[in-house]
This record gives structure tokens, sequence and C-alpha cells, in this order.
């Protein structure tokens, strides 16, 4: 992470939402605070991520990304004295006080390191979900199976090789076989918390391409120490510093015309 | 002159360690020499000790089931029947109830009770079998006999014991190898909208079943050498019933019984076949056990 050195502003592209208000709330977060233990991680952050976009959550390490992302899903209570409290509200209802595992197949998410299920064939490994869910038709699942990995990009990779362990494939193949995992349950927010972290430059590409490509479908939030990655693929940013939200709105807008001084002197390398 | 001091860094005391070195692996290699003579000497004694019954009745000792000491006919059926049952039942009462009691104390137990609940398997595991024996006559017998069986005593009350005696081994390999299933792959199930359960189900097990099977193959070795509980409570009757209520007999069983006062050569030839038998059955299952065991040490 060459966060010391300034760095050129990314290029911008045209991205399709102009305007703050143009795309419908798809998660409400109000005054969320966490920690772990004793310990205040997230000091009351208030966020609206937007419907169908994608949301990039930036900032330096242990300012509380992943422990924001985390709370999303709620996987964040799943560490032994994890604290959460406040309001996410996610289509009408706050999903702290729904049954994590409902909210979970609403949510899916992607991990930093490619996590595939050593037991499972890469076939089983995307249909996991789906089996959960109670689907046993194997047509079904077969159909499903070959959709979610064309929408992950990997399906002219693995298609005569799907009754092959997951984990035989390629690092960066592993992570498109996760977020086809993530995909086939058809969960209407998709978190990545660092996808691309443990992955070179192509299959970082690749799998830009495809967070692109799947946004018209669901809400996609990327935690991502890279900058230009952020600049790629969101529409929205996130900067985070010390477990506060600092500057929330459009990608475009904060690269060029930061409203904070501290996302300013993060997003130029001046940082620390 | 850096050459020379590292030199002597390196030789002299090098030297010395290095002819200690040899002799300690010497020693060590003399005592697993020892240790590997005296099993190859105890299976040549035991072939040569039975060499009369296999050449009277060649390997149909192994397959026929009249044992009458008295007419110097020996058949071995009875008792491998035995083992085998009396085990086979062992591990169909243990292995369901120590994977489930290991997945308990990892997935769901609260860390003070699990510390204190493996302490109490790991001592059940260091009582003396003679005590467990014990504890069959005085309350598992009564206790089936209050409940119908005929006897008391029998294959049924042999594999309770039995299960009794190897739960703690499942339950405590078990525990080991569900500890090491890597956090982000039961994350990964999680983050799929997976209940406990199903995380146990489709991730935990799954990944940890080499190990349990090694578990369960060591404790079918201990299982079918057992001596000392399962003749207390086996009901040491050669014969084979359907019933598992009925009382049967056990390879280890008979050996214990009648060498002391086996009347002739035969007889005692008979047994000692017996014993060869066992031997290597034990040593078949324990060999796959450890074999399984080291893989997946390995795999790691
Ligand atoms: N399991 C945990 N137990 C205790 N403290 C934790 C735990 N996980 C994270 N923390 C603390 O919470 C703070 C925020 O961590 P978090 O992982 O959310 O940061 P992050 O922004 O994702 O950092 P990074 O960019 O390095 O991934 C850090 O100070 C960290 O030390
Ligand atoms: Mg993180």
């Amino acid at each position: 992470m060459d966060m010391m050195r300034p760095m050129p502003l990314p290029e911008m592209k045209e991205g399709p939402a102009t305007n703050d208000a143009s795309a419908a709330v798809a998660i409400s977060v109000r005054d969320l605070r966490a920690g772990y233990g004793a310990a205040p991680v997230l000091k009351g952050v208030n966020l609206e991520i937007r419907e169908k976009t994608v949301t990039a959550i930036i900032g330096p390490s242990g300012c509380g990304k992943s422990t924001l992302i985390r709370c999303l899903n709620r996987m964040h209570e799943a560490i032994p004295g994890a604290t959460c409290d406040g309001e996410i509200l996610l289509g009408g209802r706050n999903a702290l006080e729904i049954d994590p595992v409902l909210l979970r197949r609403e949510v899916g998410m992607v991990f930093q390191r490619p996590n595939p299920f050593p037991t499972m064939t890469i076939a089983q490994n995307v249909a996991a979900g789906l089996v959960l869910n109670g689907v046993r038709d194997r047509a079904a699942i077969a159909e499903t199976v070959e959709k979610s990995l064309r929408r992950a990009a990997l399906w002219d990779e693995v298609k005569d090789k799907l009754d092959a362990p997951g984990v035989g494939l390629s690092g960066g193949q592993q992570q498109r076989l996760c977020i086809a995992r993530a995909l086939a349950v058809e969960p209407r927010v998709l978190l990545l918390d660092e996808p691309c972290s443990a992955l070179d430059p192509i299959a970082t590409g690749r799998i830009e391409e495809l967070l692109i490509q799947i946004k018209d479908q669901l809400t996609v939030v990327i935690v991502t120490h890279n900058m230009q990655q952020a600049a790629r693929v969101s529409e929205y940013t996130v900067f985070m510093l010390m477990g506060e939200m600092v500057e929330y709105g459009l990608t475009r807008k904060m690269f060029t015309q930061p409203a904070d001084k501290r996302t300013e002197d993060y997003i130029t390398g001046r940082f620390g | 002159m850096t050459t020379a001091v590292l030199d002597r860094v390196r030789k002299v005391p090098g030297s010395r360690e290095r002819a200690g070195d040899r002799l300690f692996r010497l020693v060590i290699a003399g005592f697993a020499g020892i240790i590997l003579l005296a099993a190859v000497a105890l299976a040549w004694q035991l072939a040569r000790e039975s060499a009369e019954t296999w050449r009277t009745f060649g390997l149909t000792f192994l397959w026929t089931s009249d044992w009458d000491p008295v007419a110097d006919v020996f058949g071995a059926l009875p008792f491998l029947y035995g083992t085998a049952v009396s085990s086979f039942l062992a591990l169909l009462i243990a292995v369901p109830l120590g994977v489930g009691a290991a997945v308990f104390l990892t997935e769901l137990a609260p860390k003070r009770l699990a510390e204190v609940l493996m302490f109490a398997i790991e001592l059940l595991a260091a009582v003396p079998s003679v005590i467990l024996g014990l504890m069959g006559i005085f309350l598992l017998v009564p206790a089936m006999r209050a409940a119908g069986s005929p006897y008391g005593v029998g294959m049924l009350t042999a594999g309770l014991i039995l299960a009794f005696m190897i739960l703690p081994y499942i339950t405590t390999i078990t525990r080991e190898v569900l500890l090491t299933v890597p956090r982000p792959l039961k994350e990964a199930m999680y983050a799929l909208g997976a209940t406990r359960w199903e995380v146990v189900r489709g991730v935990s097990l799954p990944y940890a079943r080499p190990g349990i099977v090694g578990a369960v193959f060591l404790s079918l070795g201990r299982a079918l050498g057992e001596t000392m509980a399962v003749t207390m409570v086996i009901g040491n009757t050669p014969q084979i019933k359907a019933s598992l209520l009925e009382p049967g007999y056990s390879m280890a069983a008979v050996i214990a019984n009648e060498l002391a006062e086996a009347a002739s050569d035969a007889h005692l030839s008979a047994l000692v076949a017996i014993g060869l038998t066992l031997m290597a059955v034990t040593i078949v299952v324990n060999g796959a056990a450890r074999l399984m065991l080291y893989r997946l040490g390995r795999a790691k």
C-alpha cells in the first residue's frame, strides 16, 4: 500500500448516477455503534446506501471498515464479545432486530481471502446456498449454478470441470467462485471486504468488471484499500477515519473536490 | 581471520555436539529396535505355540464353531463373532454419541462448561477397565434384567460397556479436529444464511471427517482387544445366537479365562492361535487408524 507517496487522482468515468438523491435507498444506517468488548470501534455512523449502485468504503487500516460491513449482515456479532447497536434499515425493517439467518440470505458476503469449501466441488460450492434454502430440484440447481458462474465471469473457465474441487482453482478463480456462491441465492445486497487484496492485477480487473456488470441487479458495497479501484468501480464512496464517517458522496466528486480536508489528505496520499 | 574464527566456532563445539548426537541417536535407535524386536519375537512365539492348531485344523479353525476342550475340538468362530459384534455395537452407540458430544463441546457449550466437561471426559478415559466391569456388574446387568433381558449379561451389555469405554476417545479426538476447522470456512457458510447446525453439518463435520474416521478405527482397536470389562459382562458362553441379549464370548475373554486351566497342549495351542489372530486384527486396525490420522496431519 503506497499511501505515503502522493498519487495522481484517478481518472473518472461518467457514472449513471449523477445526483446524490437520484437512486432509492437500499440500506440506511443510523447511529451505528459497534465494538469488541469494551473498546468502541464505530462511533455512531450514519449512512444511506443507494439501491443498485456500487458503494466503496475507504479509509486507513483499523478505521472500522470491516467492522461496518460486517455489521450490515451481522457477521460482526459472531465474534465473541462483539457489540453492536443503532439501526440498520433494510427494506423497511431494522436488520439488527430480525433473524440474522434470514438477513444473511438477502445480504451476501465475499471475504478478503477466497474461502471455497474444501470438501465441495465447484458446482457444490455455488449450490451451497440453494441447498440451505431447501432447493432439491437438480435441474433448477444446475441452471442456477450456470447462471451464477456466468454472472461471476467464471463459467467459461470452469464449465468443463464443474465436478472438480473448488480449492483446485487459482486464487482469482476461487474468489470469483465465492462471488458466484454469494450470487446464487439472489441476494439484494452483496458485501465485499477487500476482495482483491490477495489477487494479481489481472484477476483484480476481472472482478472489477463483473462488479460493474452485476450492479444493475443488486446493491454492492465494497471495502477497498485501493483508491483507483474505488474510482473504477464505485458511484458512491464512504471515507472513514477512526470509527467515524468523515465524508460520503459521489465518487467522482469526492475524488476531484473532496469536501473535507482529511479526505483530501487521504486520497492524495498525504495521510498519516 | 574471519574464516578462522568461524571455523573454530563451527568445529570445536560442533564436533563434540555431533559425537553426543550420534551416541544419543544410537541409544534411541537401540531402544526402538528392542521394541520392534520384541514385537516380532512375540508374533513368532505365538505362531510357534499355536502351530499345532493350525496344523490340525488349518484355517477352518477360524470358521467352525465347536469349542470342546474335552474332545480336543476347536473352532474359534464364536469368539471372533463375539469380539466383532460387541465391538461393532460399541461403535454403533459411541460414534454418534461421541461426535454429538464433541459438536456440543466445540460449537454450543460455553467455554467454561466445555473445559469442565472435557476434564471429566478425560478422567473417564483413565478409569481402569476392571472398574468399568464392576460398574457393569453392579449397575448395567441389573438394569438390563429390569429392562427384560433374560440374563442381564450378554452381547449387548458388553457392547454398552465397550461404548462407555471408547466414548472419551471419540469425543476427545473429534473435538480436537473440530477445533482446527478454519474460521473463514465457517464464516462463509454463516454468510450464506446457514444456521449453526447447518454450519456443523455442511462445513465442520465434512472437514473433520478424516479425523473422525481415524478416531473410530483407534477406538475399534481398543474395543477389539478389551479383555477385563468384556469378560465380566459378556456371559462367557461360546455360542452364536441371533439375539443380542444372549450371552456370548470374545477372543480376549476366552484367553483370559481358559489359559491358566488349559488341560491339554491342544487346548493351549488353540488359545494361542486365537491370540495370534487377535493380534493380527488389532495391528491392522490400529495401523489403519494411525495411517489415517497421519495423513490428516500431513494434509494440514
Ligand atoms: N476480533 C477483534 N477483536 C478485537 N478488536 C478487533 C477485532 N477486529 C477488529 N478489531 C479492532 O477494531 C478496529 C477496527 O477494525 P476493522 O477490522 O474494522 O478495521 P479495517 O478498517 O477493516 O482495517 P483494515 O483496513 O486493516 O482491514 C481495529 O482497531 C481493530 O484492532
Ligand atoms: Mg478490514
